[in-house]
């Protein structure tokens, strides 16, 4: 197994809301984009940062630092995945790649994405799209599954949200679309960013240009992040929004129904 | 659920658990009246039987289709002073506890104190067990090492076989008389014992026809004075299938709710078995019946249905014994585990779902009761949509059914030496407990404290709470150099505390044997007939005696502090752990913290943590497993607690993971409550690395909150996940779905909560009914959720 390391920063198990069956998810650290509502500030820097946890027992409080980040091999990452192999089998489930951003290390990925082709594990990549061309290309091979995030159709409210033009983002789907790719689309639910109609109707005729969009995953905000960035002391500029209205979040699934075949809530 | 279902099952939730005095008071006319001395011991044990059920109450209530109670009415409760006497405080304390209790009204009370107790005092069965056990047991049981399951009720876990279902009491009878005939008294030193036995088996079965008949006549009177017309019609039906079964063999789907209910009250009645008595694959018994009435055209799938919802009444109606002691606090419940089987295999192997498997799992949806049990057997060879719809009853939240793994159940038993025919007929009873049903006498004989083992070991042979000397001296804890030698002198305590439980052991069950033979029971259960022996003195075609190991997450992750902490990084000496156990970490804050915070926990798929279950697990199998029993059979394990984890930890102090003193263990093979923090993938990874299939069962809880069963493919999700660790040979898993806000605001208004019921560990309760400690442990386990 490749001898390539990168910056991982969790593994989570048991993951039921990223793609199909029971799955793992590995996040990578660092991320190109500062999106407004990201609720995985700790994902943001490509290194180790350090964050104060509060441990509590009955009413005493212990405050320990902790690193978050930490470099690791294919092998140390797929060992820890392997565990996993009976839950994925029965399931049809598999390894799903996020982050931070996974296509920010490409070569990392691609050596994963190997190991996990290799033993016939199911791999997905969950990404923002913000990548060069031709890492996009390497990774495409494979990856059995893409689960895309689209945030922000206008060029220029995608830079003011999330620091970064969506150029390169929509050239990226159009050539995973291209390849016969699976996709799965994403979308986060932002009161007043990502839901104004004008939004969504473009987000919807984007979807609606790719037939073969098998499914649009529609992901209301919640407010689970702010201690988060508290531990990490960074500013969160939603720090006092409310959970996503629920109802409208129902109104927004039925409009994306009329033209992708499945769309659920939550993913 | 039609209205009189509805009227029945409000009766059984209103009724009031009392204690009834009427089988006391009825053994003790019959000992007193001379007749018992004439006779052998088995046959003084039959007539008795039938003395009671000769004059026993007839209780029918109103709008019944399934009749029979053991008591004069739904739970009022019959007690066995033959077998455990209640003291005048005893009543006192069963009337007035909050939990749990039992009414004793002033004539029971005068009954107890004039007549029952002067006469049996001194001369029970538990009195006979006490006397005969050495003080070193006496030590251990007190000092909570281990409990003792046959003190104060019966030898236990009889689950009903297919040829209860297939005969009548006559047919069983025309096997003993050809059995007697059959008697070699030449060359067959035993002849004279297997005579008084069969004699005795004999008299049972017609005591059972009896009793049957007392209600034949009751429900004829009835109909004779019933002004309502379908009402009248169905009291005579009901009196002649009371005239027809047990005495014979069923031959509609009703007469077989009947059978099997007479016979479940006369194994109640004629002794106190622990797990009463359980008919075990009621879906393959009945659906012959329920096929053919349907296909005929003579039964309708509504009545069907509500001939089951009057049958799962009459279990609601039987709470377990009261009872005493130390056995009070290990199993505290009404429950007294009927756990229905559906599901699993046919004896050639194949699936065994029919449609009366999904009939059977409305009824228990729609039922809600605490009794009786339910589980699901699965087999690779079920359908998925099985498992679906009983883990889609399993998230509404009263914890039933409950799951296991059909083709690990076979494998254990085939490994213990059963059939291939006789493992698949078999199942799960009680919590968790494997069997061969209908051939097999498996017989829970106590709980094992495996964490009290080490804090004897960690202090050199005495028991900190006393200061008592119980164990073995193996050694001054600091003066262990390595974590192996730390273990060796566990392992060496170990084993003296197994040899003492098991030395006592063949002590009580010789006992039974002796002085308490069961012939109902042992008609019934095969090869007794053919032995010409006893069910409690090892005629069963199969006998196990099983010691059930308790705390195995609490003793890991113990034992993973002490590695981690004391030996590998030396960041805690010895001398300083112990004077922090000693003072219940008081001023050891730091120390605490990072035992809880910084030390790999079981439950976790971390390897680190899991290999000390593995090596306490296989400790402990090598202690026990395959030891011959007085009944000739084998001693073996399983892992589950019922509620013996807050009795167990009230007994032990302070831990190294952390736990202080007197605070619950974990329960089953579960993981220390909030010790899991990787999800459910990483609790079935660690529970699979014991071997299942070396135990006669183990139990492992997994708490969802409501919350994630939304949607279709959360569903599919939880089937896969059951299915995965059944392919890694899991036994048997469990679901609370409840969140703590709802267990909390139960705690606070228990008033608005009756109906709330949550499954504590092998089998469901009343919340209302669980002591402060088992709910404050349910409501941590309830909130820690990782996704």
């Amino acid at each position: 197994m490749s001898k390539m390391s990168g910056l991982v920063f969790d593994i989570r198990h048991f993951s039921v809301h990223d793609g199909p069956g029971i799955r793992s998810t590995v996040f990578f650290k660092g991320c190109p984009l500062r999106c407004a509502w990201c609720h995985n500030p700790e994902s943001q820097l490509f290194e180790p940062e350090t964050c104060v946890r509060n441990h509590r027992i009955d009413d005493k409080q212990f405050n320990v630092t902790e690193v978050i980040g930490k470099q690791m091999e294919v092998a140390e990452v797929m060992n820890e995945v392997a565990k996993d192999i009976a839950i994925f089998d029965e399931s049809k489930g598999g390894v799903t790649f996020s982050g931070g951003e996974p296509l920010s290390q490409p070569e990392f990925l691609r050596a994963l994405l190997i190991a996990c082709n290799v033993q016939e594990i199911h791999a997905a990549v969950d990404t923002c799209g913000f990548a060069s061309k031709s890492v996009v290309e390497s990774v495409i091979p494979h990856a059995n599954l893409f689960l895309f995030d689209l945030k922000l159709a206008n060029e220029h409210e995608h830079i003011k949200y999330t620091g970064v033009s969506n150029k390169v983002i929509l050239e990226n789907l159009d050539l995973i679309i291209n390849s016969g790719s699976r996709v799965i689309i994403r979308i986060p639910l932002i009161q007043d960013i990502t839901d104004t109609d004008i939004n969504l109707k473009a987000l919807r005729s984007i979807v609606q240009k790719y037939p073969s969009i098998e499914r649009v995953d529609l992901l209301p905000f919640h407010n689970i992040a702010k201690s988060k960035y508290e531990r990490f002391g960074k500013e969160y500029t939603l720090a006092n929004s409310d959970a996503y209205d629920s109802s409208k979040a129902e109104q927004i699934k039925d409009y994306f129904k009329e033209i992708a075949p499945i769309v659920t809530l939550g993913g | 659920m039609n209205d009189r279902i509805k009227k029945l099952r409000d009766q059984s939730l209103r009724a009031i658990n009392t204690f009834s005095a009427e089988r006391a008071m009825l053994v003790t006319e019959f000992y007193k009246s001379g007749e018992a001395e004439k006779h052998s011991i088995p046959v003084q044990r039959a007539l008795c039987f039938k003395y009671i059920v000769a004059n026993k109450t007839i209780c029918i209530n109103e709008g019944e289709l399934i009749v029979g109670e053991r008591g004069p009415a739904p739970k009022a409760t019959s007690t066995y002073p033959e077998v455990s006497l209640h003291t005048l405080p005893d009543l006192e304390i069963l009337d007035s506890r909050p939990k749990v209790s039992f009414k004793v009204d002033d004539k029971t009370r005068k009954i107890y104190e004039d007549t029952i107790i002067p006469f049996w005092k001194g001369r029970t069965q538990r009195d006979r067990i006490f006397e005969n056990l050495s003080d070193e047991w006496k030590q251990a049981y007190e000092a909570g090492v281990f409990t003792e399951f046959q003190e104060q009720r019966a030898p236990g876990h009889t689950v009903a076989g297919k040829k209860v279902f297939q005969k009548g009491m006559l047919d069983f009878k025309a096997e003993v008389e050809k059995a007697l005939t059959n008697l070699d008294f030449k060359n067959d030193p035993r002849a004279i014992e297997r005579r008084e036995e069969l004699k005795a088996m004999a008299i049972a079965a017609d005591a059972l026809i009896l009793f049957a008949n007392r209600y034949a006549d009751e429900l004829e009177k009835l109909a004779l004075t019933e002004k309502n017309s379908v009402r009248k019609e169905e009291l005579v039906e009901m009196a002649r299938i009371c005239r027809k079964v047990p005495a014979n063999a069923p031959s509609t789907f009703h007469e077989m709710l009947q059978h099997y209910w007479f016979i479940h009250l006369g194994i109640i009645t004629e002794l106190n078995p622990w797990d009463s008595f359980n008919p075990g694959r009621l879906d393959q018994h009945l659906y012959p019946f329920y096929k053919r009435e349907l296909d005929l055209g003579v039964l309708t799938q509504d009545y069907a249905v509500e001939l089951l919802h009057a049958f799962w009444v009459k279990f609601n109606n039987h709470p377990s014994p009261p009872k005493m002691g130390v056995t009070a606090q290990e199993s505290n419940t009404y429950t007294d585990f009927s756990l229905i089987n559906l599901g699993g295999v046919k004896e050639d192997g194949s699936d065994a779902v029919n449609d009366l498997t999904y009939v059977l799992l409305d009824v228990i949806e729609e039922m809600r009761i605490l009794q009786p049990s339910s589980m699901v057997q699965i087999s690779k060879k079920n359908p998925d949509r099985f498992v679906k719809r009983a883990v889609r009853i399993a998230k509404t939240g009263f914890g039933q059914p409950s799951f296991f793994n059909t083709d690990a159940i076979v494998q254990q038993l085939l490994s213990q030496g059963k059939s291939i025919v006789d493992a698949r007929n078999g199942g799960a009873s009680g919590c968790v407990e494997t069997g061969a049903f209908g051939t097999e006498a498996y017989i829970l004989t106590g709980y094992f404290n495996l964490n009290k083992i080490l804090e004897i070991t960690l202090n050199n042979g005495v028991d900190p709470v006393t200061g008592k000397t119980i164990g073995l001296k193996t050694g001054n804890p600091e003066d262990f150099k390595s974590f192996d030698e730390l273990y060796a002198a566990y392992e060496k305590q170990l084993n003296h505390f197994i040899d003492i439980k098991i030395e006592g052991n063949n002590i009580i069950e010789k006992m039974w044997g002796t002085y308490m033979p069961v012939p109902l029971l042992s008609l019934i259960t095969e090869d007794c007939i053919k032995n010409g022996k006893d069910y409690n003195a090892g005629g069963a075609r199969y006998n196990t005696s099983y010691i059930q190991g308790v705390g195995l997450g609490s003793i890991t992750d113990n034992l993973t502090v002490i590695r981690k902490h004391v030996f590998e990084d030396k960041t805690i000496s010895m001398a300083d752990l112990l004077k922090a156990l000693k003072s219940n970490f008081d001023g050891y804050d730091q120390l605490r913290h990072d035992v809880i915070y910084d030390t790999p926990k079981w439950g976790n798929s971390d390897d680190y943590a899991d290999r000390h279950a593995v090596m306490v697990f296989n400790t402990f199998y090598n202690a026990v497993n395959g030891r011959p029993t007085s009944r000739g059979g084998a001693f073996r394990i399983n892992m589950l607690p019922t509620t013996s984890h807050v009795y167990f930890g009230s007994k032990i102090g302070a831990m190294p993971d952390g736990r202080l003193a007197k605070e619950p263990l974990s329960e089953g093979i579960s993981p220390v409550q909030g010790a899991d923090r990787k999800g459910p993938t990483g609790v079935i990874q660690s529970a699979a690395k014991i071997d299942h299939i070396k135990t006669g069962g183990t139990l492992l809880n997994q708490k969802f909150s409501p919350s994630f069963f939304n949607g279709d493919e959360s569903l599919d999700k939880i089937v896969s996940l059951v299915r995965s660790y059944f392919k890694m040979d899991g036994h048997h898993i469990q679901f609370n779905v409840v969140n703590a806000d709802t267990l909390r605001d139960a705690q606070k208004h228990p008033e608005k909560y009756q109906d709330l019921i949550v499954r504590v560990a092998g089998y469901s309760d009343y919340f209302n009914d669980l002591g402060e400690a088992l709910q404050n442990e349910i409501i941590r386990r309830t909130e820690h959720e990782a996704f």
